[in-house]
């Protein structure tokens, strides 16, 4: 079955590629931005199906961004390949010394300590003025192994290869959710008692799901801070993290591309209503939420995915 | 010695608003088992309308009588609450009952984004300041140190706020009532118990206590956008350090939360932001469900 899912992947890709072609500037740059986001969210996606919801992924979100910026700033590290690895495997460090903390709270505890860490990040780094403090610190443009484009070039290049790392990811993690790790994770949500009879160990399966959900936020955060061009602390505040479990909530734990269908669809509702009703975008996505949640309670997977949606 | 005096007297007078408005949080939570986020946009709104209500107060003659503008500051809290208690409890909460705790913050987190840009339509971007009811009372003198004699007061609201809502709860018919639906609000209401009335009314207290937090911090601080972000983080925060639904959690959290950070802004001022998070994180390393937590029986 395993060479159906990378026939999918091969199509996303090229489907997802070709936008390259026919986008304009803007909306490429929202494309990117809107993946990825996805992949943060993606990793709340990975700890939702085991029934817990970080509200704290921003935390590496921001760390991601801040390793890829001062990668860049103090060691002249411009190559995007480069920058992108670095990030990723100070989140996996990371995330490796929290994971195993935080995979005995449930609920929300589990959603209340991850937010205390994605704070206190936010605390230090608006209060470290060696790094810009809160006004944050400017990145300058990524060169993709020594090819250093700009203008509608680097646009591009920018997004074929967000799109190339939200489709391996987006795949190895179907793979991981349907792997016998990604099925106990599941189980866990119903029943995480019966699980432990059953002689898996939830909090090794916990420990890896926010493991891999931290990879996912640094990745996130690196291309997001390499197409903005300026990251500061507000990565880390709660609000970014809510954002992502806006989207995560609206996309439901059963699809991956569900999960970046949902991040567009919130990038496309905030920019309409940024340019519509500039002074009430919030309110306008609060609604837009609400609707979500009283009309899909198991998010839009549950309409992608053949999957029956069971009782949440 | 006058450096552990200022940090204590600091720290108590952060933690007088700041236990109004987690007590309103924890009660909300413990009879509606909703961690409602929406909280600190009430705390804004009862921040709003009293500077608003103050102002007219002074606009219309209050000079006069200048210690009328404390009964406009409870009274803006009041209209909060009787307002938006009922508005957002039966128009939207109660068909969220008995879903999953976190789609319920959710719930709660649009009802926020909502009311911040309702805020700003209504009052605008520009800060509001109500000094006047907080040089009323004059100054305290602690030792060399002093005090603006407001501060106190606060903290005296906090105490009989803290008792009132504790005696309510344990000494009268309709507080056991409550602890009732607490405990088991399936059993109370094959009882006689009108749920749903109790749910009103716990919304509606919480509400108050969030508008009333936010009435009586507005002539200390300057009114303005993203206020209530801030505060629901720091309020949540207490009410996890003391255990959800607990009034005495949410009394000792208060006190922990504004101590440290008293003593942080006066020892460690790097730490002032992240203070509050570090200490909840610490107490939920070794008590998982906050410090006055029941533990529950765990199904299988």
């Amino acid at each position: 079955m395993r060479y159906i899912l990378f026939l999918y992947a091969a199509i996303a890709f090229v489907v997802l590629a070709a936008g390259s072609i026919i986008l304009p500037d803007w909306a490429m740059f929202l494309f990117a931005m809107a993946l990825a986001k996805g992949l943060v969210c993606l990793g709340i996606v990975a700890m939702m199906r085991g029934g817990v919801v970080s509200f704290g992924q921003g935390l590496y979100y921001c760390i991601g961004a801040y390793t890829a910026t001062l990668a860049a700033n103090l060691w002249g590290v411009s190559d995007i390949f480069a920058l992108t690895l670095f990030s990723s495997v100070v989140c996996l460090i990371v995330g490796m010394i929290f994971g195993p903390m935080l995979a005995t709270y449930r609920g929300i505890f589990f959603a209340m300590l991850t937010l205390a860490l994605s704070m206190v990040l936010y605390g230090t780094l608006s209060k470290m003025s060696v790094i810009g403090g809160s006004d944050g610190l400017n990145i300058g443009s990524p060169t993709f192994l020594g090819w250093a484009p700009e203008g509608r070039d680097l646009q591009t290049a920018l997004y074929i290869y967000v799109v190339a790392i939200v489709v391996i990811t987006g795949t190895l993690m179907r793979i991981y959710f349907d792997s016998e790790q990604g099925l106990i994770t599941l189980a866990t949500r119903d029943n995480e008692l019966r699980v432990e009879y059953l002689g898996a160990s939830v909090r090794k399966v916990m420990a890896y799901n926010y493991t891999f959900a931290a990879v996912l936020g640094g990745l996130g955060g690196t291309i997001a801070v390499v197409a903005l061009g300026h990251v500061d602390p507000e990565f880390a505040f709660w609000t970014t993290s809510g954002e992502f479990v806006f989207v995560a909530i609206l996309a439901g734990y059963m699809s991956v591309p569900a999960v970046f269908v949902a991040a567009i669809i919130l990038e496309v509702v905030r920019s309409f209503s940024n340019l519509y009703f500039p002074n009430t975008w919030q309110l306008s996505l609060g609604i837009f939420l609400l609707i979500v949640i009283v009309t899909l309670p198991n998010g839009l997977g549950s309409l992608l995915s053949r999957r029956k949606g069971g009782k949440t | 010695m006058d450096l552990l005096a200022t940090i204590v007297v600091d720290g108590l007078i952060y933690a007088g608003w700041l236990f109004i408005v987690s007590l309103g949080l924890t009660l909300v939570f413990g009879v509606l088992n909703i961690l409602n986020i929406a909280h600190g946009s009430l705390y804004a709104i009862g921040a709003y309308a009293s500077a608003s209500l103050v102002g007219a107060y002074f606009a219309v003659g209050g000079d006069a009588f200048p210690y009328g503008s404390y009964a406009a500051l409870i009274l803006a809290a009041v209209l909060v609450a009787v307002v938006l208690g009922p508005l957002l409890e039966r128009g939207l909460l109660r068909y969220f009952y008995g879903r999953d705790e976190v789609l319920n913050v959710l719930v709660t987190y649009a009802v926020f984004l909502i009311l911040e840009d309702v805020m700003k339509l209504i009052w605008g971007v520009n800060p509001y300041f109500v000094y006047e009811p907080y040089t009323l009372l004059g100054d305290v003198e602690i030792g060399p140190l002093f005090y603006v004699g407001y501060d106190f007061a606060v903290i005296a609201a906090a105490i009989v706020v803290g008792l009132a809502v504790w005696l309510t709860l344990n000494r009268t018919q309709i507080g056991k009532v409550v602890l009732a639906v607490i405990h088991d609000a399936e059993m109370s209401q094959t009882m006689g118990v009108n749920v749903q009335r109790i749910y009103l009314g716990a919304f509606t207290a919480g509400a108050f206590l969030a508008a009333l937090g936010g009435a009586l911090t507005a002539p200390m601080i300057s009114v303005t956008p993203g206020l209530g972000a801030n505060v629901i983080i720091v309020a949540f925060a207490v009410v996890i350090i003391g255990g959800l639904g607990s009034v005495p959690g949410a009394a000792i959290g208060a006190l922990m939360v504004g101590i440290s950070r008293a003593a942080s802004v006066h020892l460690l001022p790097e730490a002032e932001l992240f203070i509050v998070y570090f200490v909840m994180a610490i107490v939920l390393m070794f008590r998982p469900e906050g410090l006055f937590a029941k533990t529950k029986a765990r199904k299988i």
